[in-house]
């Protein structure tokens, strides 16, 4: 299967500061195109092209946008997540970076279609370069006419605001970004109602991805049939996935969805470095799953993966070759939600605090093979029990690399490599 | 730029927040919050001085001590861990002669460590003020803190000239 680009299109090809040059490329067409149609048909357009949430729910994008449309309450919004911490990820900050026309297009359409007169982009605090050209996309598109008041000679009116974030993971879980960007502690708030009904400032919110959005275009301009024919069923479509760790060439790699893991590992990145062998690809950033050698053929898309127990996530595939330590990384990822967790509620608060203690215990000792193995054994329990009760994503990340690991790699943790 | 300067560019509402704290903290030379400048804050949004130190404290990126004119945040992310990235980091804290959280004692460079960059294809990798540097090695290392360094040197000596002149 070759590279198919759609999020990717323009990144690397056209200047990122030049709106003509984007222009040139097709750009805008979508949202001129939509400013004949009726907010609905560009929802049905939307729906019916399947786009999942590129940000790693997977939840149908024109699922969303009917929510919100359908609400009767005004103001509404529309907020582009562009806080993106999930180690492992880092496509939006290239879609930003080298494109950043395309994400705005996207945020456009989708102010339109719920008529909403106000979009934020949240951007990450440590993501200066891709605030920098949002920020110039911005003001050009407003001298182009394509931004403000009466757009066009449309009637349609949409003003598009930064925000900021200031180095905070959480914030990219969809409340706790509203809560950000009402200048409050990034703390989750209890679903329901979701931000398509509540959102931010309590009014109807979509709250949608960068790569998402930059999909957004595409599907207006060529038609959802157009969009169908790529991917699978129930995932049409393509995904950048992010290739890292022990591989030759690291980076962005954009696909049609359905693509097999070890195309992506030995074809696009170009196999694994050193000229070791692998030993396991996490899939899906921190929150993800362990893949073992094994399952290598499988498809990488929302439904074949979830039907293995595995998760797609935001798309980060890192790769770890052979004689690197299982533990150490675990170790690594239970340090990250540590830190990470914003102590809101008490599964998560003091489980992740557990479980990295445990997983610090088992370093300390990789040789006391009867106490570890009671250790992973209740470190499997407590990130189920997390899983269960925790308010918001990230209490209910663990479990997904501990008990993959813990699955296909057991005997890492106890000393008999 | 005066605080209240600093302000002036915000519309008085709690949403703004954030952006106000950017703002003040890159006006300060020491690049962090005063305890004037919370309450100035407050005062402005009408908020109380507790929920606005409450905001702070929860964002890494705020800071309510004097930290050093530059910042290099290393990534430590679990990519960036397996790549050696707690090699670069000891190897910072040996060329600095701090420890991570530390600042120099010319009040120069404060080293912080940092979660994710969002740079795994070139791990490992840290942020210096602004600019993102990836595939870090230790040789690269010492040059990128010489190119910090050099400028200092440049000041500090136009100082002492100065000085001297009186």
């Amino acid at each position: 299967m070759p590279e198919k680009k759609i999020g990717l299109k323009n990144a690397g090809i056209i200047n990122p500061e030049s709106i003509g040059d984007y222009i040139a490329a097709g750009g805008y067409d979508g949202f001129k195109k939509a400013l004949h149609m009726t907010s609905a048909d560009v929802i049905a357009e939307i729906e019916k092209s399947g786009l999942r949430g590129r940000g790693g729910a997977g939840f149908p994008t024109g699922m969303k946008w009917k929510t919100a449309f359908n609400s009767t309450s005004y103001p509404k919004y529309v907020i582009c997540n562009a806080d993106e911490g999930e180690p492992g990820t880092f496509k939006d900050r290239i879609i930003l970076e080298q494109d950043p026309h395309s994400c705005l297009e996207g945020v456009m359409l989708a102010s339109y279609a719920i008529s909403a007169h106000k979009a934020f982009i949240y951007v990450r605090g440590e993501y200066f370069l891709p605030e920098k050209m949002m920020r110039k996309a911005i003001a050009d598109a407003r001298d182009a006419g394509l931004l403000g008041d009466n757009i066009l000679g449309s009637g349609y009116s949409l003003d598009v605001q930064i925000k900021l974030g200031a180095g905070s993971y959480l914030c990219g879980e969809e409340f706790c970004l509203v809560e950000s960007l009402e200048g409050k502690r990034g703390y989750p708030r209890i679903k329901p109602p979701f931000p398509a009904e509540k959102g931010v400032f309590f009014q109807p919110t979509i709250v949608n991805n960068v790569e998402t959005l930059s999909h957004i275009p595409h599907i207006i301009r060529e038609g959802a049939d157009w969009y169908r024919t790529m991917g699978t069923e129930k995932s049409p479509g393509t995904k950048i996935f992010t290739l890292c760790g022990d591989v030759n060439k690291p980076g962005a790699y954009e696909a049609e969805m359905g693509v097999p893991l070890k195309e992506l590992i030995y074809t696009f990145a170009g196999g694994i470095a050193n000229g070791k062998t692998i030993k396991t690809a996490l899939v899906g950033g921190a929150s993800g799953t362990f893949v073992p050698p094994s399952e290598l053929d499988m498809q990488m898309d929302y439904d074949s993966l979830k039907s293995k127990g595995f998760t797609l996530g935001s798309g980060a595939v890192i790769v770890l070759g052979e004689g690197r330590s299982l533990p150490e990384f675990l170790f690594g990822i239970l340090g990250f939600f540590q830190h990470e967790s914003c102590g809101k509620c008490v599964p998560c608060r003091a489980g992740t605090t557990s479980l990295r203690n445990a997983m610090e215990d088992i370093l300390a000792h990789p040789r006391r093979k009867i106490k570890n193995e009671k250790s992973l054994s209740e470190m499997e329990w407590l990130s189920t029990l997390m899983l269960k009760t925790s308010l918001c994503p990230l209490g209910q990340s663990p479990y997904f690399p501990i008990t993959s690991a813990v699955k296909y790699f057991k005997n890492d943790f106890l000393g008999k490599e | 730029m005066e605080r209240n300067h600093v302000l002036a560019q915000f519309e008085p509402r709690q949403e703004n927040l954030l952006l106000i704290l950017h703002s003040l903290q890159n006006n300060n030379p020491q690049n962090y919050l005063t305890q004037d400048d919370l309450s100035a804050t407050a005062d402005f949004l009408n908020l109380t001085k507790s929920s606005v130190y409450g905001v702070v404290k929860y964002y890494t990126m705020f800071s309510l001590k004097p930290r050093g004119r530059h910042l290099i945040r290393t990534c430590m992310s679990p990519v960036c861990r397996l790549l050696g990235g707690r090699d670069i980091l000891i190897e910072l804290e040996k060329l600095l002669g701090i420890k991570w959280g530390q600042t120099t004692k010319d009040g120069f460079i404060t080293l912080e460590p940092s979660k994710c960059l969002g740079c795994c294809g070139n791990s490992p990798a840290l942020l210096v003020d602004r600019t993102l540097h990836g595939n870090l090695t230790k040789a690269k290392l010492r040059e990128i803190i010489a190119g910090i360094r050099n400028p200092s040197k440049l000041i500090n000596k136009r100082g002492r000239q100065c000085q001297k002149k009186k």
